[in-house]
């Protein structure tokens, strides 16, 4: 056993550290280690960036314009791009509906549809939640009848990530209704611009708009916008959740967060030393730094053990659950830090524009938004609980 | 031993619960929270006409000499129904100082005002710096011949953006955070060279931070003796921690009932989630947090207005400690059980756990009380 990265390994580093210390425009960075929200603009302006340097489509084969990158490559290049404060890639299009396509999705799909996420040309969003199915996505209602060349699509999605901003959708639909539920879902793929979609947006708790109702009232999609075969969605959407779990556990973004309140907790005072001399204090900080240790080594030996290509199964479950707690725990810190400027909303603060006076410490205004925004990372992507159902399940057999 | 309410406080109780009942649903809320004051002028009429305004203060000043427990009863009404208004800050923390230290003049200018409700008043006892430490005062009073010129800033006034009063420490011998040397005033809100910055909090509230820049007070303005006011603004303090363990025990309440009403109805997988054991489980353990919440409420508000003692001291610590965690646990389970819905700005669960946890954020949280506990503990 040799658990130290390889020569090779270290190498690549260094190319992604010089990559990114010469190309990440700085004001981007800025943003994403104070915490500020990032506009459309913004996200697109990076994702350009990655693409010039062939570095977008980290989960892609080359022949579609993917990196090939090992897992080990991916996670190296993830943790470098958090710590440098570059923005994680809006996953809906090139990390979750394009591994699906891949896969599954047909020639002229694969044709279509890949140069466009790589170019930036379409914006991807997710169909799969709708009010009455949840953890229970089987149960999804919003149906697709075949009419001819089209399908028609009645029904609601919901908490649809940055839908504001997409033009294209990949929805779970109903197609059967007569069979168990998971077999008669299928896979589509929809252009937002179709009449009869209506966005509308949910403002979450910490005053956010960043997800979204959609709501489908006889859309007509056509038949080659059917993914792979009808009513094998589910299969489809599984495999998808698989990608999409992986990255939840975050540990990139947890190490730069931790960073960061390190950062906080030396500028503020408390009984007129830093705080991060109290020795209460330190000692949360330290807690959550081991945690974070152990939670990495985790993360590395479950990728070392899908080196050669394959994905993670319910191992990511177990990831993505103590990753969220460890990263909920650190915005509570960094939300405790801050002790009675806690409570202000400055929603001018919280803009990066921002030039007037910083009412406290410049990074305070976000990091009770913040805290209660990462409270949906427990919920989403299947919640916390479902997680564990999972590993109980299928890593237990319980 | 009794825990039960009085007939009078169970009247007091039922005048309160009613009021939140029929002035603060949801949607009042939210539509007094958009208004100018951020509170609703007309509810905190009704309040002072009730008497409500004046609980805590003698019958020459229109109370009935209420203790913490009717301070309780009123807070947890106010709680429940998420109240915007400064009830804590104007009655119980400016009231409270004026009562213990103000001169008889001070008394019938100010604590007449207060407790009818006539005007509003609030502190400024932390600064940028003190975190929870209120004898962290950098705010200088300096002597002149007829008064005092006060400079400095404080910081998170809550209420202060519709005080006409404020009272303010400062710092008048010793250093930055000495006990002693610690002096109050009463400072005019308006006076020249008071600056209120003022915005919206995370829960719905409203606050300021005041700066202070040569504002010049008459000799007048001094409340209680020079130098020597640490001890009554932690009395003070301890009698509005029991409050906002009150208040938050009337939020956890909510938030507890709403969270019970969805796992009853909320469906998934062809029955209620409340069928799901892990749920279940995490459901009482919230309803446990809660009820060892409504025990230290109860008790820090039994011993609120006893005298100072460092067994008062550590009670109220205690209590805000526990509230601190229990209404922290509570507000972040109740969110997740109720998944996605339970992160919207349109449901009130989630302004209940963002009350619940800035309470945390007020006097003290439960680090800090952990830290004062420990300090005081009794080690044999």
């Amino acid at each position: 056993m040799n658990i130290n990265f390889t020569a090779e390994e270290q190498a690549f580093r260094e190319t992604v550290r010089g990559f990114l210390k010469d190309k990440l425009p700085a004001d981007i960075a800025a943003k994403v280690k104070g915490g500020r929200y990032l506009s459309k603009a913004d996200h697109q302006r990076w994702q350009q960036v990655l693409s010039q340097q062939g570095w977008y489509a980290t989960h892609w084969p080359t022949e579609h314009g993917g990196t090939a990158w090992s897992a080990i490559q991916k996670h190296i290049f993830d943790e470098e791009i958090a710590a440098f404060g570059a923005p994680r890639s809006i996953p809906f299009g090139v990390n979750m509906v394009a591994p699906v396509i891949i896969k599954f999705g047909n020639e002229a799909q694969k044709q279509h549809y890949l140069p466009r996420i790589l170019s930036g040309e379409d914006w991807w969003c997710q169909g799969y939640s709708e009010p009455g199915a949840g953890s229970d996505l089987a149960s999804l209602k919003t149906r697709a009848v075949r009419d001819g060349d089209h399908y028609i699509v009645n029904g609601q999605k919901t908490w649809t990530t940055l839908g504001q901003h997409a033009n294209m959708i990949f929805c779970l639909v109903r197609t059967d209704v007569e069979v168990q539920p998971q077999r008669g879902i299928s896979f589509l793929l929809i252009d937002m611009d179709t009449p009869g979609i209506t966005v509308r947006p949910i403002i979450t708790i910490e005053g956010e708009h960043e997800v979204n109702e959609v709501f489908f009232d006889d859309v007509k999609v056509p038949v080659e916008n059917l993914v792979g075969e009808e009513n094998r969605g589910w299969t489809y959407a599984k495999y998808l959740l698989t990608y999409e779990r992986t990255g939840l556990a975050g540990i990139g973004g947890s190490k730069a967060a931790l960073h960061h309140l390190k950062q906080l907790a030396s500028r503020v005072q408390k009984n007129r030393k830093p705080l991060i001399e109290d020795s209460a204090f330190r000692r949360r900080i330290a807690a959550l730094e081991i945690d974070l240790m152990a939670a990495e080594i985790s993360n590395l030996r479950i990728i070392a053990t899908v080196e050669g290509g394959g994905m993670p199964g319910a191992e990511s479950s177990m990831l993505k659950v103590k990753g969220t707690e460890i990263r909920q725990a650190i915005t509570d810190l960094l939300r405790r830090a801050i002790g009675p400027y806690a409570q202000p909303f400055l929603e001018e603060e919280m803009a990066f524009d921002y030039e007037g006076d910083y009412l406290s410490d410049i990074d305070a205004a976000p990091l009770a938004a913040q805290y209660f925004n990462m409270r949906k990372l427990s919920i989403f992507g299947g919640s916390n609980e479902i997680q564990k159902n999972i590993v109980s399940k299928m890593i237990l057999e319980l | 031993m009794d825990f039960r309410l009085t007939e009078e406080q169970q009247m007091l109780q039922e005048t309160a619960a009613r009021l939140v009942r029929s002035e603060y649903t949801f949607e009042q809320r939210e539509r007094y929270r958009e208004s100018e004051p951020g509170f609703s002028k007309a509810f905190w009429k009704q309040l002072s006409e009730l008497g409500l305004t004046a609980v805590p203060f003698s019958e020459a000043f229109g109370g009935f000499d209420g203790s913490g427990v009717e301070t309780q009863v009123v807070m947890t009404e106010l709680g429940r129904g998420l109240c915007l208004e400064p009830y804590m800050q104007s009655v119980i923390l400016a009231g409270g100082l004026i009562d213990q230290l103000g001169s008889d003049h001070q008394k019938q200018t100010l604590l007449t005002g207060i407790a009818s409700g006539e005007f509003i008043a609030a502190v400024g006892l932390q600064e940028p710096q003190s975190h929870y430490n209120l004898d962290d005062v950098e705010t200088r009073a300096e002597r002149l011949e007829n008064g005092y010129r006060l400079n400095g800033r404080k910081a998170v006034v809550i209420g202060g953006h519709q005080a006409v009063k404020l009272i303010i420490s400062a710092r008048t011998s010793g250093e930055a955070s000495d006990a002693a040397g610690i002096s109050l005033f009463v400072v005019d809100a308006d006076a020249d060279g008071v600056e209120r910055q003022i915005y919206p909090t995370v829960d719905g509230l409203k606050g300021c931070d005041v700066f202070l820049r040569n504002v010049t007070v008459p000799k007048e303005a001094l409340l209680g003796t020079l130098d020597e006011a640490s001890p009554a603004i932690h009395y003070q303090a301890g009698r509005a921690m029991a409050a906002l363990c009150a208040e938050a025990v009337g939020a956890m309440e909510e938030a507890v009932k709403l969270t019970l009403d969805y796992l009853k109805t909320r469906k998934q997988f062809g029955v209620p989630i409340g069928k799901f054991q892990v749920l279940q489980h995490r459901m009482v353990d919230m309803s446990s947090e809660l009820e060892q919440a409504r025990s230290m409420a109860t008790l820090a508000a039994s011993v609120a207005d006893d005298g100072d003692s460092v067994a008062r001291q550590r009670v109220l610590s205690a209590a805000k400690h526990v509230i601190g965690r229990s209404g922290q646990y509570v507000a972040e389970q109740a969110i997740q059980l109720h998944g996605g819905i339970g992160m919207t700005w349109e449901y009130s669960l989630a302004h209940y756990a963002k009350r619940l946890i800035m309470i945390n954020h007020q006097l003290g949280d439960d680090d800090h009380h952990l830290e004062v506990f420990s300090g005081l503990m009794e080690t044999a």
